[in-house]
C-alpha cells in the first residue's frame, strides 16, 4: 500500500525544472513512498512503468498515484488506470508554458512547480477509490409520455433499439396534434408538394410491436424513485389503474395552440370566416379531394393567410418567440387551394418567411411557383364585411397602408408548450399561504424540487441548445418536440430519436452507477455525514437536478442515478458534511493547506484560483499552449463546478495568509453555459455574501473575485489573474502570513 | 392599336397583373419567384436614381399597380450592368425582366414621356430597320437635336472635335448623310422583319382573344 509519484521530464519539463529537487520535495513534504521519473512517461515504457507498480504486492502495491507532467486534459487515455485514484500535476501547461524562460524567472518558477507538486501528493491522500452504489438495477423500459408522432417515434426507435416502451396518451386516440392534420409538409427530395401525414402508418407500426405497450386514456398520477428505478402509477380514465417500473422518461407531451380569442383585432370570434390553421386543416379534411368550403358553404376563392399572429411580439399577452413551423404550414395549406383550383387567389402576409432547412426552402420556392402571392406586410386589423372580410395591412416594401379582400382569413397563431407545472413559480406564494398552479402537472414527481421538469425560458423545458441539446435538469427523463422548443414535425421526430437514444444512454449509466452527461462514467456519488447535519435544506434546495429528496426526519436522501456529480451540494453545505469519495472538502482543502505560503517580506504574493473544469480550465490551459503569461503567484485548483465551491475553502485560503481568490465559472442566467445548469449561479450568490466573512477578517473586499469565463476566452482568462495581481499590488500583502 | 391590346390585357387578366406579367413580360414567369430580401436593389449603381427599385417593382407587381410599373420610368433606367443578376439568390435574371418590363410597357401604349433612354431606343430601331446597318451620322446627328433645333447646334458644336477625330480615323463617314450604307439583300431584311411583326402580332394576338 504506497502512494507512487511519477514525475516526467519530457515536454520540457526537464530542461526547465529542477527535477532532482522536485523529487525530493514530493517524498520528503509531499510525504509519497517513492517518486521515479521519467523521460516520457506517456509512453508506452511511462505506463508500463506504472502499471507494473500497481500490479504488485503487499506493501510494494501502488494503490494511489500522482503524475506529476502535463495537464489534467491531457493524455487521459494513456494515464487511465480504472477506479485508482490519481492525482494529477500539471507541471507543463500550468507552469512551464505560462513562465517566461530567462534565469530571473527560474525561482518563482521552481516554486510554482513544488508547490503544485505538495498540492498534488496532499489531494491524493485525502483521495478514496470510488465505487458505484449499487442502487438500482438495469431497467430496459422507457416509458414515453404522448402518443403523437413524437411520442411514437420515440417509442419505435426505442424498440428498434432493442428497448421496452410504453406510451401514456391522455386522450383516447394516438396521433396527437398530427392526426388531425390532411397532410404534413414534404419530408423528401423535391420537397414540392404536401405529403400523407403518415400517422396511420406510425399508429399501425405502434400496434403491431410487441415492445410497445400503449395506455390510452391514462396520465401520471404519481412518479417515483431515480433513473433505473422511476415507479409511476397511471391513473386511467376508464379503468383500473396500473402500476409500472420504468429505467428512463422521454416526455414528449407536445404542445396546445395559442389562443386565438386573444386576437380580437383580426376579428376571431366574430366572423366563423376567420380560422387558425389547425381549424383550416379540419375544413380542407372535410373537403376531402373537393374545394374547401369556409362555415357557410361558400367555395373559398380567396384566401389570405396572416402569418405571426400573436407571434414573435412584444404585445401583452402575445407569444414573445416564434413559433417555427407556422411559415411552412401556411404554405402548405396554401397548396391546398392551389392543388384543387389554380385560380384560387392565395396570398400569405408576412413578415419573415422562416423555413428551415433545405427543404424548407424548396417548398417556398414550390408555392411561388404555384403562384401563391407573397407579401411582406404586417396586419393590423381584419374588419368582417357582411359574409366576406377585409384585411387591413402594411405593405413594409411599398411601405403604405393597403387593404385586401378575403373570403377566408387563416391566423398562423403559435405554441405553447405542455411542460406541466411551472415549479420556479409554485416557490412563489400568494398573501394566504396557497400555492396557485393553474395546470396541471404531467409527471407528478415526488421530488422535492417539485413535480414537473424545470422550465428554461417561455415554458419550454429546453437545455441550452448549443452546447447540450437534448440534456434536460432532470437525469433521466428527456423532453422531446415541441414541448422542448417550438419546432415542426420533422424536427419532432428528430428530437424523439435524441431523446430516446439519452434515455437509453441513462438506463446502462444507472445500472452500472455511472454519471451522465457532462461527468460521463464517474462512478462517485455524494453521501453526508449524518452526524454532522443540521437539516438545513441547503443542499435539498440548490441541487439543480431535483436529486436530493428529504427523508422523514428532514435529513437528505441522495439519488444517485439522478445525481451528475456536479458537487453544488458540498459547496452549499454550510457544515461541510457532504463528500465524494474522490472530490471532497478535504481534497481540495488539503491542496490549498499544502502551498507554501512565504512570509510578507519575500513579497511573493499567492493567489488562489479555483476554476471550473469544465470551461475555465482548459480555457487556461489553452492560453498555455499559446505561451500566453501568467504571474508566477498564482496556484490553480480545478474544481468539478464552481457551484461545488464551499466558502470554507476561501476562509482557509485567505486565513492561511493567501493574498486573493479568484473563482471562474461558466456564464449564468437563461443563456447559461454552465454545465451543471445552476452551479455556477450558485456560486456567484454564495459569494456574494463573502463580503461579511472578509470584513470580519478586515480584509478588502477586492481580494475575492468571481468571474464567467466561457471555454474560448483563451486572452481574457489570463489577464483576470493579472488584474488580482494589480489589486494585490495596490492593497499590499495579506496581513494573515507566519 | 397599342390602346386597343391595352385594353384586351386588362380585360383578360382582370386584376392579375402577376400573371399578366408572367404570360406576356420576357423572362416574366420568374417575378413570382422573387422572395423580397431586397439584394437587387442594394446591388443596383443607379438604384438611388431609379423611383421604384427592383424589388419594388416585383412588389408592386404582385400588388397589382398596373399603371405605375408599366408607365413607370425605373426600368428604362436599367443600364444591363448585370450585378443584380450575378447577385440575386433566387437567380431571377432582373436585367432581362427590367427591359422586359420597359418593352411590355411601351407595347401597352404606357411608355413615360421624355424619357431619354425610351427615345434613343426608338431612333435605334428606325434607324436600323431602313437599311439593315446603323446610320452613325445620322444617328449622331437625331441623339443631339432630339430636344430641339438650338439644343442641337449647341451639342453638335460642343462635340465637333470628337466628330472630326471619327473622321480622320475613319470611324465616320460624313458621305453617310446621303443614305449610308445597307445590308446585301434589302428586300429579304425588310421581309424577315414583316415576318416577324406578324409572328409577335399573332402571339399577342392569341394572348388577348384566349380565355
Amino acid at each position: 500500500m504506497k502512494i507512487g509519484g511519477y514525475l516526467c521530464t519530457g515536454c520540457g519539463i526537464g530542461d526547465r525544472l529542477d527535477t532532482k529537487s522536485l523529487e525530493s520535495v514530493a517524498v520528503r513534504e509531499g510525504r509519497i513512498g517513492f517518486c521515479k521519473t521519467h523521460d516520457f512517461l506517456c509512453s508506452q515504457a511511462g505506463v508500463d512503468m506504472i502499471k507494473a507498480d500497481m500490479a504488485l504486492d503487499g506493501d510494494d502495491k501502488v494503490t494511489k498515484a500522482v503524475i506529476m507532467a502535463c495537464s489534467r486534459r491531457a493524455k487521459t487515455e494513456s494515464f487511465n488506470f480504472g477506479a485508482v485514484p490519481v492525482s494529477r500535476v500539471n507541471l507543463r501547461e500550468g507552469v512551464i508554458w505560462i513562465r517566461p524562460e530567462g534565469s530571473e524567472h527560474d525561482e518563482t518558477t521552481q516554486e510554482m512547480a513544488a508547490d503544485y507538486i505538495r498540492m498534488g501528493c496532499a489531494e491524493v491522500k485525502a483521495m478514496h477509490q470510488a465505487d458505484a452504489s449499487g442502487e438500482q438495477s438495469k431497467n430496459n423500459h422507457i416509458m414515453v409520455v404522448g402518443g403523437g408522432i413524437t411520442g411514437m417515434t420515440a417509442a419505435l426507435e426505442a424498440s428498434k433499439a432493442g428497448y421496452y416502451a410504453s406510451i401514456i396518451e391522455k386522450s383516447d386516440r394516438l396521433g396527437g396534434v398530427m392526426g388531425q392534420l390532411k397532410q404534413r409538409q414534404p419530408e423528401h427530395s423535391p420537397h414540392q408538394n404536401p405529403q400523407d401525414t403518415g400517422v396511420a402508418a406510425l399508429i399501425a407500426a405502434v400496434e403491431a410491436d410487441d415492445k410497445i405497450t400503449v395506455y390510452l386514456n391514462s396520465s401520471i398520477a404519481k412518479t417515483a424513485g431515480a433513473p433505473g428505478r422511476f415507479e409511476v402509477d397511471i391513473a386511467s380514465t376508464v379503468g383500473a389503474g396500473t402500476h409500472a417500473e420504468f429505467g428512463a422518461i422521454v416526455q414528449a407531451t407536445g404542445f396546445t395552440p395559442y389562443d386565438a380569442n386573444k386576437l380580437p383585432e383580426f376579428s376571431y370570434g366574430k366572423s366563423p370566416n376567420v380560422v387558425t390553421q389547425l381549424e383550416l386543416e379540419a375544413l380542407a379534411r372535410a373537403a376531402g379531394d373537393g374545394p374547401i368550403k369556409r362555415a357557410d358553404g361558400k367555395v373559398v376563392e380567396n384566401v389570405v393567410f396572416v402569418q405571426c399572429a400573436g407571434q414573435r411580439s412584444q404585445k401583452e399577452g402575445h407569444l414573445s418567440y416564434c413559433s417555427g413551423h407556422c411559415c411552412a404550414t401556411s404554405i402548405k395549406q396554401a397548396m391546398y387551394f392551389k392543388d384543387t383550383n389554380p385560380d384560387i387567389e392565395t396570398t400569405v402576409l408576412f413578415d419573415d418567411i422562416r423555413t428551415p432547412g433545405a427543404g424548407g426552402e424548396n417548398f417556398y420556392r414550390s408555392a411561388q411557383d404555384k403562384f401563391v402571392t407573397f407579401r411582406k406586410g404586417k396586419v393590423s386589423t381584419v374588419d368582417v364585411k357582411g359574409n366576406d372580410l377585409q384585411v387591413n395591412f402594411k405593405d413594409l416594401i411599398l411601405d403604405e397602408d393597403a387593404q385586401m379582400g378575403a373570403d377566408l382569413v387563416v391566423l398562423a397563431t403559435g405554441m405553447l408548450p405542455n411542460s406541466g407545472t411551472d415549479i420556479d413559480t409554485m416557490k412563489d406564494k400568494d398573501e394566504s399561504g396557497e400555492v396557485k398552479v393553474s395546470v396541471q402537472s404531467i409527471l407528478n414527481l415526488n421530488y422535492r424540487q417539485g413535480p414537473d421538469m424545470p422550465q428554461l425560458v417561455n415554458g419550454f423545458t429546453d437545455s441550452h441548445f448549443i452546447c447540450f441539446p437534448y440534456e434536460t435538469r432532470r437525469t433521466g427523463i428527456y423532453s422531446a418536440g415541441p414541448v422542448r422548443r417550438p419546432m415542426d414535425a420533422a424536427q419532432a421526430q428528430t428530437d424523439a430519436m435524441g431523446a430516446v437514444m439519452k434515455a437509453i444512454q441513462a438506463i446502462e449509466n444507472s445500472a452500472i452507477g455511472r454519471a451522465a452527461h457532462p461527468r460521463s462514467g464517474d462512478l462517485s456519488f455524494p453521501s453526508f455525514r449524518k452526524e454532522g447535519c443540521t437539516q438545513c435544506k441547503r443542499c435539498t434546495v440548490e441541487c439543480p437536478f431535483g436529486a436530493i429528496d428529504e427523508d422523514a426526519k428532514g435529513y437528505p436522501q441522495y439519488n444517485e442515478a439522478r445525481c451528475r456529480r456536479c458537487g453544488t451540494c458540498m459547496g452549499a453545505c454550510p457544515v461541510q458534511v457532504i463528500s465524494f469519495k474522490n472530490y471532497s472538502i478535504e481534497t481540495v482543502g488539503a491542496q490549498l493547506k499544502a502551498v507554501d505560503v512565504p512570509d510578507e517580506f519575500q513579497e511573493k504574493p499567492r493567489i488562489l484560483v479555483l476554476a471550473c473544469e469544465n470551461d475555465a480550465y482548459p480555457a487556461l490551459d489553452m492560453a498555455a499552449m499559446k505561451r500566453n503569461e501568467s504571474s508566477a503567484f498564482i496556484r490553480v485548483i480545478p474544481v468539478r463546478c464552481l457551484g461545488s465551491t464551499n466558502t470554507i475553502w476561501i476562509k482557509d485560503a485567505l486565513g492561511s495568509g493567501y493574498d486573493g481568490v479568484v473563482m471562474m465559472g461558466c456564464k449564468k442566467g437563461a443563456d447559461y453555459q454552465c454545465h451543471f445548469v445552476k452551479g455556477s449561479e450558485m456560486a456567484h450568490v454564495r459569494m456574494a455574501k463573502i463580503g461579511d466573512t472578509l470584513s470580519t477578517m478586515n480584509l478588502e473586499s477586492d481580494r475575492v473575485a468571481v468571474h464567467e469565463v466561457a471555454i474560448t476566452d483563451i486572452d481574457r482568462a489570463p489577464k483576470l489573474l493579472d488584474e488580482m495581481v494589480e489589486v494585490i499590488n495596490r492593497v499590499g500583502l495579506s496581513p494573515f502570513k507566519f | 392599336m397599342t390602346t386597343a391590346v391595352n385594353q384586351a390585357m386588362v380585360e383578360k387578366y382582370k386584376g392579375n397583373f402577376l400573371k399578366e406579367v408572367t404570360d406576356n413580360v420576357e423572362e416574366g414567369n420568374w417575378v413570382k419567384m422573387c422572395m423580397q430580401c431586397g439584394v437587387c436593389s442594394g446591388s443596383c449603381p443607379l438604384g438611388p436614381h431609379w423611383d421604384h427599385p427592383p424589388q419594388e417593382l416585383f412588389m408592386m407587381i404582385r400588388a397589382n399597380k398596373r399603371e405605375e410599373v408599366l408607365s413607370s420610368t425605373s426600368m428604362w433606367m436599367c443600364t444591363s450592368c448585370y450585378n443584380c443578376v450575378a447577385r440575386c439568390p433566387r437567380g431571377l435574371p432582373i436585367t432581362h425582366i427590367m427591359h422586359g418590363l420597359a418593352h411590355y410597357g411601351k407595347r401597352m401604349g404606357m411608355k413615360p414621356k421624355n424619357q431619354p433612354t425610351e427615345k434613343f431606343g426608338q431612333m435605334f430601331w428606325d434607324n436600323l430597320i431602313k437599311k439593315g446597318r446603323v446610320n452613325e451620322l445620322k444617328l449622331g446627328l437625331g441623339l443631339y437635336f432630339k430636344d430641339g433645333f438650338a439644343e442641337g447646334v449647341k451639342v453638335s458644336m460642343g462635340k465637333q472635335k470628337l466628330g472630326l477625330n471619327m473622321m480622320k480615323a475613319k470611324r465616320m463617314s460624313p458621305l453617310e448623310i446621303l443614305g449610308g450604307h445597307g445590308v446585301k439583300d434589302l428586300s429579304g431584311f425588310h421581309a424577315m422583319l414583316k415576318k416577324a411583326e406578324e409572328l409577335e402580332a399573332a402571339r399577342v394576338g392569341a394572348n388577348t382573344d384566349a380565355k
